[in-house]
């Protein structure tokens, strides 16, 4: 069995972003780390495999940079890697995003494709279902549970009242929620193994993609102004010298919560 | 200027009624796309916010994204709407997703208001926790296709209460079912409608702490919310999620214990009336949108709060 894994490399976001004044994109570091909550896609496809048997290749698209969050993934176990990174692709919205890794992905021809369920630089969350429209392909989304069958995949479906248990034959996508899996950290061999673990970079005439339909042009929409929202004014701060909790009960009060 | 809203199997959510009342405002026809089991009330809903037209997919037990992806696809090359709007539900993300990628056209998420101008759209955005507002005009042709945020708007009602239902075959329901539905019972009351709502982030340190959030909530009848770390964490499911992708609340009082207000969190919760937070480190950007901020430790804090309110009985 082959399994697609997509990731994302993203700005540290423990640190704050910044917009590039001129074009209004977020500005991307040379050093990227992998988006925490593809930890969780890599981790299911880890598990898989060791219940079987998988092949498993990390797709990616986005400024390679230093390749670290790739080299990331590739060290918890994942054996190899397709990114794309092309100067066309920059101001690319979600659907040349899905159509670059569908392009990616298609010739693969993966039993299954495991993806997050939102960026957490982007934030779009459309990804997932335009890749899976794109390929043909059924996508169980919002996966809290999975498990794989003879052929098929069978998932808990994050609703809003609970759960659904879905099923779909093989191939298929789906995207798994953060919490699905608890995600492993690399080992040292892992690490040091990462580093011989091939990493393909196409470029899009390799995928066959035209670059009139990515990057700014492509993604048909245009940044017309940026500007503060309204500030919301902070209030009191105060320091817990034992007896601070008596302010939030008081608070309580004053709204009438007690 | 054709508007179609699209909602769910939930039917007439406070979402789908908020966007209708704001798109009510723009000139043109107003119709709905309901997905979900036929319903006379939903329908009705639907139409005093405005719709004069509801289009009925009914997509049983497939799972809806694809089938009902395909039928609203050849629904758009009949009837030529301009604009689809969409809410933030699961499915409502699926089929948005699929659609747009199936019509090859943009989606923009997350929208916090819609102007319609000349004959355009322009779609606006919060960003880097809502501090920063952006706008996006869509280029080129027409459906275009935005997710908007749960309570952008106040819903009014305003229309027809009889619209005009029009069903619309699924002849293509693809591979997906669903073979079982579970509703987990939730008690107290519900996270987007609560008055009170107490959040806990990773600054609680473990799930068993974590239950003082529970407790806390228990006692002041709130709901219970959570940073996405938590969710990560796998403390508590995504359902619980306050933010950017999960849910947004404007409650009269939020409580955010060890949470530190990162950009993605404060974007779903900033709008509450008055907010509380504690958190250890005092450069927490929760500090700069909370009415009352207490800098210290939530693991002596939180007990003492607590006896304290069950003091009081």
């Amino acid at each position: 069995m082959k399994i697609a894994v997509c990731v994302k490399q993203i700005p540290d976001p423990n640190t704050p972003y910044e917009l590039d004044a001129e074009t209004h994109f977020v500005v991307r570091p040379q050093e990227q780390v992998l988006d925490d909550t593809d930890r969780y896609g890599v981790e299911l496809a880890l598990q898989i495999a060791e219940a079987g048997d998988a092949e498993i290749v990390l797709v990616s698209m986005g400024p390679t940079g230093s390749l670290q969050g790739i080299r990331q993934a590739l060290a918890m176990g994942a054996d190899r890697a397709i990114v794309v990174d092309d100067a066309a692709l920059r101001g690319s919205g979600a659907l040349p995003t899905a159509k670059v890794l569908a392009a990616a992905i298609g010739p693969e021809g993966p039993d299954l494709v495991i993806t997050g369920t939102e960026s957490t630089d982007g934030y779009t969350g459309v990804v997932p279902q335009q890749l899976a429209e794109l390929l043909g392909l059924p996508a169980l989304t919002f996966a809290r549970k999975i498990e794989i069958g003879d052929g098929s995949l069978r998932i808990e479906r994050q609703t809003a009242d609970g759960y659904d248990v879905v099923e779909c034959p093989l191939p298929a996508v789906v995207s798994v929620t953060s919490g699905a899996v608890e995600p492993r950290y690399p080992t040292f061999k892992g690490i040091m193994a990462a580093k011989q673990k091939p990493i393909d970079q196409p470029s899009l005439g390799d995928l066959g993609v035209s670059p009139e339909s990515v990057g700014v042009g492509g993604s048909r929409q245009t940044i017309t102004g940026v500007r503060p929202a309204p500030a919301r004014e902070a209030g009191r701060l105060v320091t817990d010298e034992g007896e601070a909790y008596l302010e939030i009960v008081k608070i309580l009060e004053e709204t009438k919560v007690i | 200027m054709q508007t179609w809203v699209f909602t769910d199997e939930a039917g007439a959510t406070s979402t789908a009624l908020e966007i209708l009342t704001k798109a009510r405002s723009f000139d043109g026809d107003l119709a709905v796309v309901y997905a979900g089991p036929a319903s006379d009330d939903t329908v009705a809903a639907l139409g005093s916010h405005g719709a004069s037209r509801v289009f009925h997919i009914d997509p049983g037990d497939a799972l809806p994204a694809a089938g009902v992806t395909a039928a609203l696809g050849d629904l758009v090359a009949e009837h030529g709407p301009d604009l689809l709007l969409f809410g933030q539900g699961y499915t409502d993300r699926d089929v948005a997703g699929r659609l747009s990628a199936r019509l090859d056209r943009p989606v923009l998420a997350g929208a916090v208001d819609i102007a319609v101008e000349g004959g355009g759209v322009r779609v606006m955005n919060e960003i880097l926790g809502g501090t920063t507002i952006v706008e996006t005009a869509f280029d080129g042709e027409g459906p275009w296709i935005a997710i908007v945020r749960p309570k952008s708007f106040a819903a009014e009602p305003g229309g027809e209460a009889a619209p005009e239902v029009v069903p619309v075959a699924m002849p293509e329901p693809g591979p997906a079912t669903i073979v079982e539905r579970h509703e987990e019972p939730a008690t107290g009351p519900k996270l987007e409608e609560a008055n009170i709502v107490v959040s806990g982030g990773r600054g609680m340190g473990t799930e068993e702490a974590f239950g003082g959030i529970e407790e806390l909530a228990g006692l002041l009848g709130a709901a219970v919310g959570a940073t996405r770390a938590v969710v990560d964490a796998g403390w508590v499911p995504y359902s619980l999620q306050v933010g950017q992708t999960g849910k947004t609340v404007k409650p009269g009082v939020y409580v955010a214990l060890g949470i530190s207000g990162a950009m993605q969190h404060a974007v779903g919760m900033k709008d509450a009336g008055t907010i509380i937070s504690v958190n250890k480190d005092e450069e927490a950007p929760i500090f700069g949108i909370s009415d009352l901020g207490i800098v210290g430790d939530v693991h002596k804090i939180l007990p003492q709060l607590l006896e304290a309110l069950k003091a009081r009985g």
